[in-house]
């Protein structure tokens, strides 16, 4: 019973993850970029949210859109202030830029609300449910988390598959000059897939800082670099492997805390990314590309 | 002598060698005439090991091509062994300044050992892949020091990763005692020994990337393949550069433990791989100079925006994000070529007009 409890408290924790890592691996997937700075936007996306519900008193769901709506704007911003214009050149000076970003948004914070901790109020009003005379305690947090993030990743599939956007985005993935020829605004897309992926990580702040209370302006650094290192082990640029990237890591993090050692949570987790590198050079689920000479 | 002058790449050498002595003596004087305060004094070590860092890791990311976000970790391995050697030496090697060298030498040789083992399965990925696995060894190499509990009393020395496995007799000191990390470290580190370690790094890394190893390097970055298909043997020289970047991070990381009297593994996290890599990139790639003056000026930079108090990182983080558009950007550095052209051209008319006026 114990056992099952940790694989619900693991699979909560990695459904955040696979939200965060959502926005991680469709941005590498469509500009080849990894946008070191998308840990920040969920931390600015929490912070939106918490004084939405603590200082203008507003329901809860309101903030949630509201932290959206914000997180969508600085994506979009971040893109075409920072990014575009560097373009077309070594992956490594968007990166740099990226965490350019990372700092400023993090500093930024830092001036606006202060380094002091806020404590967050979970979004979150259900009562645990009990189950099998208590020994199976499910939270109202987790329940919202796994249904969000199911919901996050049936929706996105379908975009990608069915919708118009979706299709582009997927077109300028594959080979950005061919998609350009055949008419689709590159611009657009890619500023799109900021915008959701940075709308998913304002989702993603909520629910993070709903199950652990406390919100400072490197909140979003840790939980960022797990989310990252979730889309590499499910196949960085292939939406159903973030998710099953975030869920795997959730798990192994929570089952070796409980089983193994607290102290060398993080070791485990890393460690098992270079396992899974070495054995599936693409991630589990990811395209092994051949090189042509 | 002439024909070595006439070489473009030794001259550079020589200008970058020239550069570091000239500095040193500079500050030497500064010192000497009491024109230094007590923080900048303060900062003297930490800017050679950076230097040293940025150069080692310039060698990784710009010469052999391939992206390390772990470099820190290096960077610790060397510290905290460096700090375990300068203590299990003390009373074997008497003389403050052989003892620092014989500690930086093992921290160098360790953190190499392990660039060496991380590198068998590393070196197997490339690109953004690679990147992500010395993240991940970065972090494993951070979580590990900060649960690693070193003791030394009169039976030698003990090492376990849980707090109750160091049993020290009577008179035994802890050396790294878990999350607290190293504390009361003797200070041994001083300014001229940062300035030959910058030397040291200097000569070896030049050296090798000026020989015939370092030609095989920078092919196999230029185009792997055809590389390969020349017989360079790929595996092997990516390994060198990594674990002589490595051995060359741990040197550095040794010296840094060992000029302060306190250290915890969170030093050697992320953001310090990141800020390395930062010196890198903005220094140019491949351009060793740069990575000496990018690493001095952006140290200092943060330390001398001081007075700004809150504002500076922000300060810092704009001018790292302007810096990169303005040197990077196909369009911006289009329009400031045509701004330079469009000055000139009307300098040129001012000096015609100038011509036909006086004649």
């Amino acid at each position: 019973m114990q056992l099952i409890q940790y694989l619900i408290n693991g699979i909560s924790i990695g459904s955040v993850y696979a939200i965060i890592a959502l926005g991680y691996t469709m941005v590498y997937g469509i500009a080849k970029m990894l946008n070191f700075a998308h840990g920040d936007i969920i931390m600015v996306g929490a912070y939106v949210s918490f004084c939405i519900t603590s200082y203008l008193g507003l329901p809860a769901v309101a903030s949630i859109v509201v932290a959206m709506a914000v997180c969508m704007l600085l994506g979009i911003f971040i893109e075409g202030l920072a990014y575009r214009p560097l373009r077309g050149t070594p992956s490594l000076t968007v990166l740099i830029t990226a965490i350019g970003v990372s700092y400023f948004l993090q500093n930024a914070a830092q001036l606006i609300w202060g380094t002091a901790p806020k404590n967050f109020t979970s979004v979150v009003t259900m009562e645990p449910l009990h189950l099998f005379d208590g020994q199976l305690v499910i939270t109202g947090e987790v329940i919202l988390t796994v249904i969000v993030s199911a919901a996050v990743m049936i929706g996105l599939t379908l975009f990608t598959s069915k919708c118009k956007m979706g299709k582009a985005m997927r077109a300028v993935s594959e080979d950005r000059d061919a998609a350009q020829l055949m008419g689709i605004n590159v611009n657009l897309t890619i500023s799109t897939t900021f915008a959701i992926g940075s709308a998913l990580a304002a989702v993603a702040g909520v629910l993070l800082c709903s199950t652990v209370p406390t919100l400072q302006p490197t909140t979003g650094s840790m939980p960022g670099i797990r989310a990252f290192t979730a889309a590499v082990i499910g196949g960085i640029g292939s939406i159903p492997g973030a998710m099953l990237g975030g869920i795997v890591l959730g798990v192994i993090e929570t089952f070796s805390k409980k089983y193994i050692s607290t102290d060398f949570s993080d070791a485990i987790v890393f460690a098992v990314l270079i396992l899974i590198l070495l054995v599936k050079p693409a991630g589990l689920l990811g395209k092994q590309t051949q090189e042509k000479v | 002598m002439k024909k070595l002058w006439n070489n473009k790449d030794t001259r550079r050498n020589l200008f970058t060698y020239a550069l570091v002595i000239i500095a040193f003596v500079v500050v030497q004087i500064m010192l000497g005439g009491g024109m230094l305060g007590y923080a900048a004094k303060g900062f003297l070590v930490p800017v050679c090991v950076y230097i040293s860092l940025a150069v080692s890791l310039n060698l990784l990311v710009g010469v052999c091509g391939e992206l390390s976000l772990g470099h820190a970790g290096f960077m610790g391995i060397g510290a905290f062994s460096g700090i375990v050697m300068s203590v299990v030496l003390q009373n074997l090697i008497p003389n403050d300044v052989l003892r620092l060298i014989a500690s930086m030498i093992f921290g160098g040789i360790l953190a190499g050992a392990f660039g060496f083992l991380i590198g068998i399965p590393a070196l197997r990925l490339r690109g953004d892949y690679l990147a992500i696995v010395t993240l991940a060894f970065g972090e494993i190499l951070k979580n590990v020091f900060s649960n690693l509990y070193v003791g030394t009393d009169a039976n030698g020395v003990q090492f376990s990763f849980s707090a109750s496995g160091v049993s020290l007799a009577e008179g035994g000191k802890m050396i790294l005692d878990g999350p607290v990390g190293a504390t009361g470290i003797t200070k041994l580190a001083t300014f001229p020994m940062g300035f030959v370690l910058i030397l040291f790094t200097l000569f070896v890394v030049l050296n090798l990337i000026n020989s015939k190893e370092g030609r095989a390097i920078k092919a196999i970055r230029d185009n792997r393949i055809a590389a390969e298909s020349v017989g360079i043997n790929v595996t092997a020289f990516r390994m060198k550069a990594f674990v002589v970047s490595a051995f060359l991070a741990g040197m550095a990381g040794a010296l840094f433990g060992l000029n302060y009297s306190s250290l915890t593994a969170s030093k050697f996290n992320f953001n310090t791989s990141i800020n390395i890599l930062v010196f890198v990139v903005l220094g140019g790639m491949g351009n060793i100079m740069g990575s000496v003056i990018s690493a001095t000026v952006l140290y200092i930079l943060p330390e001398a925006l001081r007075e700004l108090e809150d504002y500076r990182m922000i300060l810092y983080a704009v001018v790292l994000i302007v810096v990169m558009l303005c040197t990077w950007s196909p369009k911006i550095k289009g329009a400031i070529a045509a701004w330079k052209a469009s000055i000139t051209e009307k300098l040129s008319l001012n000096k015609k007009k100038g011509v036909g006026n006086n004649g």
